[in-house]
């Protein structure tokens, strides 16, 4: 379970700007995706939780337990896993070492196949190639998400898990949540625009201005949403 | 011939060689300035100059699948030499040479080996060579090496050069030369890494004067503490050719990294590509690593080896 209480976070940049305001929320359900406009703060929420930017005032619990002074690397033997938005590429590090180092041992070939497979890439094409710009940002994509499920940390967290997931379909990446809530049986956090990610939430977190607009089920939250974005119908369709 | 290694010696050959023993096939083993045990096989001969110290390593045409290995080891302090080896690869062989220079410099006096490899490549033959530079030693003395390859390449020849200095040598200044006849093909790699006040300084110098001949060089380095590095390449296209030329370097600490790429077309028919980038760590991949449980200094260990291998 992850707790935030009255996480802000402000930047004095160019003037004093407020991304995140008071935020308070309790995350102890299988799916919950935070959803919002661009520029609402979802990453940067998803940041201070994972510790790469640390708020300006707040407390982050993780079972009950207070990580907000820990760094990225105690939270991440804590027991928090993070999927970036933009997976990173690394020269001569190869898929099977980011496996290796995520899953925290040296796996065989069949454990790392099968992190591999639920994500649709086919171990023996991939499993030595090179993190680096000859694999295309769904490949990189996929890895990303093929490390949290080796991780296997109670809680999980994807940064637009869909955006640039090529060929693979949708329920595929549905699916992936799916099975990981089954073995893992932790919590999963889902930052995400995707109305197909957002009807399996057990919980939608609504983020709007750095602020929680709403909380509550698909149910409550999706015609909301779906009804008052603001956008001009023609866009929409 | 029979030669007796110690230890100090049998570690420099591994990490040169990777040997743990005197090889099979053809070597020449030099120690502290001296011949200390060669042995050629019926396609390759291994000669002694008359005039200056050095070798000429002879392989007949057609030789297959064999290998050569001839480091050189500097185990006392305050050694000093300059060699001279030939090697002559006859027509359509295909051979490995293992070459390479380790030092052990536990006193205070500067230990150096300057070596000039020229390889006369046949029509058609194949090499691999490996060169590999290494040193250690609590000594204040200085492990200097200075290596300058020439390499001829006859025509439709292949030559692919994997050199490697990972720490331990306080100056280098390494010069490579080539020529490359009609649809000859050279491919360099070489990976550096310097730390505390090294210094390194790399020149490439390659001419391609042969029809639809190609050469690829390719340096990655890592430069740490207070080192110095520089690269220089400078690759002619004097024909319808390919050349490229790319150094890729991670700066750390104080450390400073030059890189002079330099292409030039003497021909209509050249196409020539140069690249160089240098930069430190990229913050998002230690990020990434650390997300993933290792603490900044192993990520950075992960991302520089990865970076090197």
């Amino acid at each position: 379970m992850l707790e935030l209480r009255n996480v802000s976070y402000t930047v004095t940049d160019n003037g004093k700007k407020e991304i995140l305001k008071n935020i308070n929320l309790t995350i102890d359900d299988r799916f919950v995706v935070i959803t919002g406009p661009n520029g609402s703060g979802k990453s940067t929420l998803a940041k201070i939780i994972a510790g790469i930017i640390t708020p300006t005032s707040g407390q982050i619990l993780l079972d009950g337990v207070d990580i907000t002074e820990m760094s990225i690397t105690e939270r991440a033997k804590a027991g928090i896993s993070f999927a970036f938005q933009q997976p990173v590429r690394f020269k001569g590090i190869t898929v099977k070492d980011l496996i290796n180092l995520a899953a925290g041992r040296k796996l065989n070939f069949t454990e790392a196949c099968n992190y591999l497979s639920e994500v649709g890439l086919c171990a023996r094409d991939y499993i030595n190639r090179e993190v680096n710009a000859s694999l295309s940002g769904g490949e990189l994509k996929r890895i990303e998400i093929a490390m949290i499920l080796a991780r296997g940390t109670k809680l999980s967290l994807f940064d637009e898990p869909e955006a640039g997931i090529d060929l693979w379909s949708f329920n595929s990446l549905i699916r992936v949540f799916e099975a990981m809530h089954e073995s893992i049986k932790g919590n999963i956090l889902i930052i995400s625009h995707q109305e197909r990610i957002l009807e399996i939430a057990d919980k939608i977190v609504l983020l709007k201005d750095g602020e929680i607009s709403q909380i509550g089920t698909k149910d409550e939250i999706m015609p909301q949403i779906l009804g008052t974005s603001g956008v001009c119908p023609q866009i929409k369709e | 011939m029979a030669m007796k290694l110690d230890k100090i010696q049998l570690n420099l050959l591994e990490q040169v060689a990777d040997l743990h023993e005197v090889p099979a096939g053809a070597y020449n083993i030099r120690t502290n300035g001296t011949s200390a045990g060669r042995s050629t096989t019926a396609n390759i001969d291994i000669v002694s100059k008359e005039d200056k110290d050095g070798i000429d390593i002879i392989i007949k045409p057609g030789t297959k699948k064999e290998s050569i290995h001839i480091p050189v080891l500097l185990s006392e302090s305050g050694i000093e030499e300059m060699v001279y080896n030939d090697f002559h690869i006859g027509d359509d062989a295909d051979v490995v040479i293992v070459a390479g220079c380790g030092i052990h410099n536990g006193g205070d006096l500067a230990s150096k080996h300057d070596g000039v490899h020229s390889f006369f490549i046949g029509k058609n033959a194949k090499v691999k060579y490996v060169e590999k530079h290494y040193g250690y030693g609590d000594g204040k003395g200085e492990k200097i090496m200075n290596p300058v390859t020439v390499i001829e390449m006859g025509e439709n020849s292949y030559f692919e050069m994997e050199t490697a200095q990972i720490r331990g040598v306080d100056s280098t200044n390494r010069k490579t030369i080539a020529k490359l006849a009609d649809g000859a093909t050279l491919i360099v790699g070489e990976k550096l890494l310097t730390h505390g006040t090294q210094q390194a300084i790399t020149e490439f110098e390659i001419d391609l004067y042969g029809e639809k001949s190609s050469a690829h060089v390719v340096s990655r380095s890592v430069a740490q503490d207070d080192s110095y590095q520089e690269f220089i390449s400078r690759v002619y296209g004097n024909n319808e050719c390919n050349g490229h030329t790319e150094c890729d370097a991670i700066v750390m600490n104080n450390a400073k990294v030059t890189a002079i790429p330099e292409i030039k077309a003497n021909h209509t028919e050249a196409s020539l590509i140069h690249e160089a980038a240098i930069g430190k760590i990229a913050g998002e991949q230690l990020i990434k690593l650390m997300t993933l449980g290792l603490t900044e200094k192993e990520a950075e260990e992960h991302i520089i080896s990865g970076f090197l291998k």
